[in-house]
């Protein structure tokens, strides 16, 4: 469950990115954060991950308290999601399953297990038999699926995306859209922000609607 | 396996895999690296030497107590006793009839000898203390001579004190050369690492993004710099080795000039592992200050 009082995001200058917002997101939900560009739906997906600290309001997911982690606390929080961005942020130097097993790694997984379930998660994206390619050779919408699944390969409780689909053709995105609907329904709770429309006439989700970083509904 | 070890071994071949990554890059850092530990490990094994050799050259160490002519076996008893007591180490009593001998012996000598109405020489001892100090044996020089029936008592030492403080400042210069080339060293490795930082900054910041501590993060660049700190203090090892085997002939011959017999010592498998520790932990440091600084940016 992720748990949002009063919460705000001021970047240095002045800008408030988030502004009082509350909310709550309860376990297995699949929610849609939307809204103009610049309303604030990055700052929010960043805020959720820890990738960002709130200035202010207070920020609980899974029953811990964002706000008040420490510093050498945030990692090991951040193990438990899964993370997706619209650049994908995957590694040219490593091919794809090495891209997919960096979680396990950094989770100390034996390399064994690690590429085990690396190619499980490959093989969950339609992407098993292109675990020898460096990333560079796949097309934009099997660059986004790798990093789906390098961010499930850790099994997270909770899948964040931050404009999953926002570099793909309409194609590509809605075999997106399906990844993200397959986790939602074994029971992940998906958190994608997205100015998409798409999303909402196929799937349905609860929408989180960002105005100027305050939360209109 | 726990993870701890897990992650361990996969920084240790993380290093392994960059060190081999760039072998042109390697060789010329280790090169860098190797010759900044051998200058100072070199004039560490050769002051070794010197100290060996000072401490065989013969004379160096050994006092001469001359007694008044007019000594008498009862006299020599008591030097004898008093020896017993006081040096720690080996004597040799020369009595004034086996003196003559030798003198008469020497070269030119004979005649000279026959012609005296008697013997002039005393009787005498020669003195090998265990505590080779200067100041020890000064100590004990001033102490035989106020022994009774000693007439002189003599001891090389202003060659003792001069070589002694000589090696002093040899040690002294070696720690500052040493101190010199360490910093060096963690200059190189500072720069290397700070280099390969750059060059993955994108994998640090995805690996951050996605839960690596700092400590998995750091690992590999730690690992490297100890790996290439004991590789270097490695070569550094054989390049003193060889160094001092070119060296050992000539210095066999000229210890031969001079009527003696010396070998230099050469450095075994212990010194090239404290080289190579010490190489490693100078590394390690260099790694330490270029990651700390380096990683600042990510946070």
């Amino acid at each position: 469950m992720i748990e949002a009082s009063n919460l705000s995001k001021r970047y240095p200058g002045g800008l408030d990115a988030v502004k009082d917002a509350s909310f709550r997101i309860d376990a297995g939900q699949m929610v849609l954060i939307t809204g103009h560009s610049g309303a604030g739906k990055t700052t929010l997906v960043k805020l959720i991950s820890t990738i960002e600290r709130p200035t202010s309001g207070s920020l609980v997911v899974n029953g811990q308290n964002l706000s008040a982690l420490g510093r050498h606390a945030i990692p090991h929080v951040r193990r438990h999601f899964g993370l997706v961005f619209q650049d994908q942020k995957l590694l040219f130097d490593r091919n794809a399953l090495n891209n997919v097993m960096l979680p396990l790694e950094i989770a100390g997984q034996p390399r064994r297990e690690a590429i085990r379930r690396a190619q499980a998660a490959l093989d969950k994206v339609g992407l098993l038999a292109r675990e020898k390619a460096n990333p560079i050779a796949l097309s934009g919408g099997e660059q986004q699926r790798l990093a789906i699944a390098r961010a499930v390969v850790n099994r997270p409780t909770i899948l964040i995306a931050d404009e999953p689909t926002g570099n793909l053709d309409t194609e590509s995105g809605m075999a997106i859209l399906d990844i993200f609907a397959d986790f939602h329904r074994v029971g992940v709770t998906v958190v994608v922000a997205t100015h998409d429309q798409s999303w909402i006439e196929r799937y349905h989700p609860n929408v989180l609607r960002l105005d100027h970083g305050r939360v209109v509904s | 396996m726990n993870a701890w070890f897990i992650q361990h071994r996969a920084a240790l071949a993380a290093a392994f895999r960059r060190l081999w990554a760039t072998p042109l890059n390697t060789l010329l850092s280790l090169v860098v690296i190797g010759i900044a530990l051998t200058l100072p490990a070199f004039g560490y094994v050769a002051l070794d030497n010197l100290r060996d050799l000072g401490r065989s050259a013969s004379g160096v160490q050994q006092i001469s107590l001359f007694m008044n002519l007019e000594a008498g076996k009862k006299d020599v008893a008591e030097i004898e006793n008093r020896l017993r007591q006081a040096a720690n180490g080996k004597w040799k009593f020369v009595p004034k009839e086996e003196a003559l001998k030798r003198m008469q012996a020497s070269e030119g000598m004979a005649e000279i000898v026959a012609s005296l109405p008697r013997n002039p020489l005393p009787d005498a001892f020669i003195v090998e203390p265990t505590n080779t100090e200067p100041e020890a044996l000064e100590i004990l020089r001033k102490e035989i001579s106020g022994w009774p029936k000693v007439a002189h008592v003599q001891l090389d030492s202003a060659w003792v004190k001069r070589f002694d403080a000589f090696l002093r400042l040899g040690k002294l210069a070696l720690w500052m050369l040493a101190g010199l080339f360490g910093a060096g060293l963690v200059a190189v490795t500072f720069n290397t690492i700070r280099l390969q930082v750059m060059a993955q900054s994108v994998e640090i910041e995805v690996a951050r993004m996605i839960g690596a501590t700092d400590g998995f993060i750091r690992r590999p660049f730690y690992y490297f710099g100890a790996l290439q700190g004991a590789l270097g203090g490695l070569l550094a090892a054989g390049l003193v080795l060889g160094a001092l085997h070119l060296l050992s002939g000539p210095v066999g011959e000229l210890a031969a000039l001079y009527g003696g017999s010396f070998g230099l010592r050469l450095p075994g498998v212990p010194e090239a592992a404290v080289l190579a520790a010490l190489g490693a932990f100078l590394g390690w440091l260099g790694a330490q200050l270029s990651v700390s600084l380096s990683l600042r940016k990510f946070d």
